[in-house]
């Protein structure tokens, strides 16, 4: 019968260094959410307006003229605007780290916005920074966001080494990390799961379903979104979002790493 | 219906039928409805499997205007038991003589304006709901306690409740509710293009992408007569066997987790890992998204550093394989765990490796080969026990299977374009499979006059299987609910759609 214990030693670490000690070798080659580039853009080139399914792309007319609107708060990841600009306006991109305080922040907007950030809740970084406990609660999601949380505790991104940790119950519970674009079945117990947490707590939507409600919401049983039911501190898009992204996005929320996205525009 | 042998039948004939087609020895695999006019009567279809090779036989039944009520095969044929409740759900047609006459899909207290899938059903109305005490069947006696579980479960679950009778540690009767998670995918299809709807498919289950979108794209290429080249046929293979990989290797792992083999759990979630890593880099996504499209792919994949990588894995695999085979601990909470009898498996329509670890042969890449599944035959594994064991160990059979197609289909790969042009043939239906890691996955595609979708009906092999779990629940033991559950590798999404 194998030793179990030897095997594991044998096997070495196989935890990344990142975040800290290494930036790079951080998902090679996955595709993240396109990134846009406005000079680059066409007048009355509608290609990737019409290859949006969930309608993340948009116009928007005013007296100025027609101008594109890019909510990435909606994007699903699929690509199809990247090939289907003429240009390169809409470029593949390997950054998926898009995790979020503001909803406003994923939304493009035409300048920066200037405004300081606004603290959400004092004292998240000293009283949480180096202990957060999480309720994770599926609303209807594809089993992708589940999928790539559950990563998150396999050797390689090993999250406990953050100080992260997923509970089983919502008393014990800093964070509620919901996924899924909150059914119509999924809202109680949602709920229910939320009034059960003990102040002071956080809401992180993680997903795009989660975020707007993605490709199915406002059907017959999903709802736009988290944001009609509780009041969000973190959004994170992504198609699924991957382990570094909901990483990147948990330090974000704690104050331990710089949210990169500002007015829908995503910095080096 | 392309791609499969159309029956015609009245109201009257149709439980006949399906039961003849069973004592021919064939498989009722599902049963759908869709309204081909709006306003007018819906249409039944049922699907069945007469084994390898043959073609797929479909029964179609037109409703007449205003009897919204067929017979239920439920009683004979079990199986059909929650198709038919779907279609009482979220179709409006009514089954006489079900023997379980509740709703499934929808909860308890859901009241739609119409059924979901009618075409006039309105745009963005959410149902209205209304929450409704679960009503659970009586059990009575002095120390019979019940333990509800879910819909929020331990751990970074999918939402699921589950009720146990039990006394002591030993369980009577357990009672699921399913469906938290019904998202309306199949309705979501509507209206839109092909192309679009790739999106949609791929959404169903993301760890069966691949295994929803080549169903659908199937679906729409027998529908509209697209034959796609043979470079795309590699590369599907290539991208479902990639997709089987990463599921099984994390099964192994969350095997490992329920008998506490913490370093075994360590170890399987690792190589699950390290797989979708090779799917980033080599793929542009974790979970294989984005690259398939009914006519072939959308664009072509450069393959040839794969191979590499997993014969520098396989060792690893293999060697964790071996080690957890020789574990004692591990095999002890396995071995007539959830032990599922054959009969049981054909009759309440398990799929996939649940199946064919209670004896039934059947594998769709073999029996009606798709993709370039023909050029790379490979044994079957079969299992008598139909214990949790059993099911491990197909699955680790199919392990190793798939590192030799993926590589052998690489190396074999001709060169040439990798999508050919698609041009929706109005008022056209096409059927697609595939045999995904969960087992076998159906999509019936129906085109609108414009060449739109109207109708997309997705069985997905978690439907079949949380169906039949159950029955391997009844009269077992607490401490092995969580292992049996587990071996069975099931997943909600799919599922609830």
């Amino acid at each position: 019968m194998p030793i179990w214990t030897l095997y594991g030693i044998s096997r070495g670490v196989a935890t990344t260094p990142w975040p800290g000690k290494s930036e790079a070798g951080q998902q090679p080659g996955v595709l993240g959410l396109p990134l846009f580039n406005p000079d680059r853009c066409e007048e009355n080139c509608r290609a990737c307006v019409d290859s949006c399914l969930p309608d993340a792309i948009g116009i928007e007319s005013s007296r100025a003229g027609e101008r594109l609107t890019i909510d990435y708060g909606k994007c699903i990841a699929c690509q199809l605007c990247t090939e289907a600009c003429p240009n390169d306006a809409l470029k593949k991109s390997n950054q998926w780290a898009f995790g979020v305080r503001k909803r406003e922040d994923l939304v493009w907007a035409e300048a920066l916005a200037t405004t300081e950030a606004q603290e959400l809740k004092n004292g998240i970084r000293r009283n949480f920074g180096r202990s957060l406990h999480i309720r994770h609660v599926d609303a209807g999601s594809c089993n992708g966001c589940e999928s790539e949380l559950q990563a998150l505790n396999n050797p390689y991104y090993n999250l406990h080494r953050l100080g992260i940790f997923f509970t089983p119950s919502p008393r014990f519970a800093d964070l509620l990390l919901v996924t899924g674009s909150v059914t119509y079945a999924m809202r109680g117990p949602l709920l229910e799961t939320y009034n059960a947490m003990p102040e002071p707590k956080w809401v992180m939507a993680v997903g795009t379903c989660a975020v707007s409600g993605g490709i199915i919401g406002g059907g017959y049983s999903c709802s736009h979104g988290l944001e009609e039911f509780l009041p969000v501190d973190i959004y994170l898009p992504g198609c699924p979002p991957n382990p570094s992204a909901m990483i990147h996005a948990l330090l974000v929320l704690l104050r331990r790493a710089e949210q990169l996205v500002h007015g829908g525009h995503y910095e080096h | 219906m392309k791609a499969a042998v159309e029956h015609v039948l009245s109201p009257e004939d149709i439980s006949s039928s399906c039961q003849q087609l069973v004592i021919d020895g064939a498989r009722l695999q599902m049963a759908y409805a869709w309204f081909p006019q709006p306003g007018e009567p819906p249409e039944v279809l049922y699907l069945a499997d007469r084994g390898p090779h043959e073609a797929f036989p479909l029964l179609r039944c037109r409703l007449s205007k205003g009897v919204a009520e067929l017979p239920s095969l439920a009683p004979q044929i079990p199986l059909l038991g929650w198709y038919e409740r779907e279609m009482m759900d979220l179709c409006g047609i009514t089954f006489a003589g079900h023997p379980e006459p509740r709703p499934l899909v929808l909860h308890e207290g859901a009241r739609p304006p119409m059924p979901p899938l009618d075409p006039r059903y309105p745009k963005n109305e959410m149902i209205a709901f209304t929450s409704m005490p679960w009503e659970l069947p009586p059990v009575e006696g002095s120390d019979v306690q019940m333990l509800p579980f879910g819909p929020v479960r331990g751990d970074v679950l999918e939402s699921a409740q589950i009720a146990f009778y039990y006394i002591g540690e030993a369980i009577l009767h357990c009672h699921p509710r399913l469906f938290f998670k019904h998202r309306g995918m199949e309705k979501r299809f509507e209206g839109l293009t092909p192309q679009f709807g790739v999106l949609i498919a791929e959404r169903v289950s993301a760890i069966g992408s691949v295994s929803h979108a080549l169903a659908f794209c199937q679906g729409v290429e027998a529908a509209c007569e697209c034959e796609i080249p043979s470079r795309a046929r590699y590369l599907r293979t290539v991208l479902a066997e990639m997709e089987r990989l990463y599921n099984h290797l994390y099964y192994l792992g969350h095997l490992c987790h329920t008998t506490t083999l913490k370093v075994g759990e360590a170890q399987g979630k690792l190589l699950a890992e390290q797989c979708k890593q090779l799917n980033g880099v080599f793929a542009g996504s974790r979970f294989l998204r984005g690259l398939l499209k009914p006519g072939g792919l959308r664009r072509d994949l450069n393959l040839h550093g794969l191979p590499p990588k997993l014969y520098a894995l396989e060792p690893e695999i293999e060697g964790y394989m071996q080690a957890l085979e020789k574990t004692n601990s591990h095999l002890d909470r396995l071995i007539t765990t959830g032990h599922l009898p054959q009969n049981v498996a054909f009759d309440q329509g398990a799929s996939g490796p649940i199946k064919r670890a209670s004896g039934i042969k059947r594998d769709l890449r073999l029996d009606h080969p798709y993709a370039a599944y023909e050029l790379f035959p490979f044994k079957i594994p079969v299992r008598q026990e139909g214990d949790a064991h059993a099911r491990a160990q197909v699955r680790m059979e199919e392990i190793r299977s798939s590192i030799g197609m993926i590589v052998e289909a690489i190396e074999q790969m001709p060169e040439g374009p990798v999508e050919r042009d698609l041009h929706p043939i109005p008022g056209s239906e096409g059927l697609g499979w595939c045999e995904g890691p969960r087992g076998s996955t159906y999509y019936c595609v129906h085109l609108d006059s414009a060449g739109r979708l109207a109708r997309v009906k997705v069985k997905s092999p978690s439907f079949s299987n949380w169906r039949v779990f159950p029955f391997t629940v009844h009269d077992t033991n607490m401490m092995d609910y969580a292992i049996n559950e587990a071996s069975f590798g099931l997943t909600m999404a799919g599922c609830d759609r």
